[in-house]
């Protein structure tokens, strides 16, 4: 209050806010996704990020081919055993913050894929933030979960 | 089709029913190169192309398995089925990468799938499932709903001296 008001008194417009507020403002509105789109569910993630639902109005339109230049994994469909590895290794690429969604039942649970071959749920080889349901889901939960993950970026503390 | 039975070895072949009337033998696993050499490089035949091999578990039969192999003769306009019964603790079959180099990569699924091994095979390693994976998935009594921990972390594929060797070289590129 007391810096408020002698700005004020000096007529310099000024607002005064918290760093965490500032730097999770920054965080959650610029979202990098990195391409990484396993079986059908990766074609309703790229019809996400193209014109007609445009995912560039919230801010996480950008994605990356390298894991070192996003923020954000969204794991799209089935992960096999054998791939496994492989996305634990870009997951560690990724610079810090990040964060991952796990798109669909596949990604989410195994889906209709309960064997062998297949990993009954991401997160025993990522944390995970967002769930999103569906098989596939549909663009519009994807920008719901992007939205949620928003919001969970924007509340959490530095 | 030509008769087989003028062109191929006497004795080494049956001509077997088949469902979708495509014209199938079987063999004994002891003629099949042999056999399968004919196919290929007789002129009224010609089976230049090896379009696919599979197999299928029939337990608990004896022998267990079929081997399915499909060819095609683009010249003559011919497909012919070869069956091939495999059985035992260990499944053996002859390879035939020698006279197809397709058969090569189609073998070593089946290698992988069905644990049927082929002798004289040159790369004989799994093709789809993991390296170290135990087990053959697409037998009957393998138990496909195992839930197995997830491995998150494969071993570099360089050897710590391959890794050096190739930084020196990457140094030596640029200091040049």
């Amino acid at each position: 209050m007391g810096l408020e008001q002698q700005l004020e008194e000096l007529e310099i417009p000024v607002l005064t806010t918290t760093l965490e507020k500032v730097v999770n403002w920054a965080r959650r509105s610029a979202i990098w996704p990195c391409t990484f789109g396993l079986a059908c569910c990766a074609i309703e993630m790229m019809s996400m990020s193209a014109s007609r639902y445009d995912i560039s109005r919230f801010g996480a339109e950008v994605f990356r081919a390298s894991p070192r230049q996003s923020d954000l994994m969204i794991v799209a469909g089935r992960l096999s055993r054998k791939m496994a590895p492989v996305l634990r290794r870009i997951y560690d690429q990724m610079p810090e913050p990040k964060y991952v969604i796990s798109m669909g039942a596949c990604a989410s649970v195994g889906g209709v894929f309960d064997n062998y071959a297949i990993v009954q749920g991401v997160d025993q080889v990522v944390p995970v933030d967002v769930f999103v349901p569906g098989c596939p889901p549909r663009p519009e939960s994807l920008i719901y979960g992007i939205i949620q993950l928003q919001k969970k970026i924007g509340a959490s503390k530095l | 089709m030509p008769p087989l039975a003028e062109h191929l070895p006497a004795g080494t072949f049956e001509v077997a029913s088949s469902a979708d009337g495509m014209p199938t033998i079987t063999i004994p696993a002891a003629h099949l190169v042999e056999v399968c050499r004919v196919l290929r490089d007789h002129a009224a035949l010609a089976f230049i192309v090896c379009v696919d091999i599979t197999a299928a578990d029939h337990f608990p039969r004896d022998p267990r398995y079929d081997l399915v192999y499909h060819l095609l003769s683009p010249e003559k306009l011919l497909r012919l089925r070869l069956r091939v019964h495999a059985g035992g603790a260990t499944p053996e079959v002859p390879t035939v990468s020698e006279i197809w180099p397709a058969a090569n990569w189609l073998e070593r699924e089946v290698l992988d799938l069905f644990g049927i091994t082929f002798t004289g095979h040159p790369d004989p390693a799994r093709l789809i499932m993991p390296d170290d994976w135990e087990g053959h998935p697409l037998r009957k009594d393998y138990p496909v709903q195992v839930k197995l921990p997830v491995r998150t972390y494969s071993p570099l594929q360089l050897t710590e001296e391959e890794f050096r060797a190739n930084v020196l070289t990457d140094r030596l590129r640029r200091s040049r």
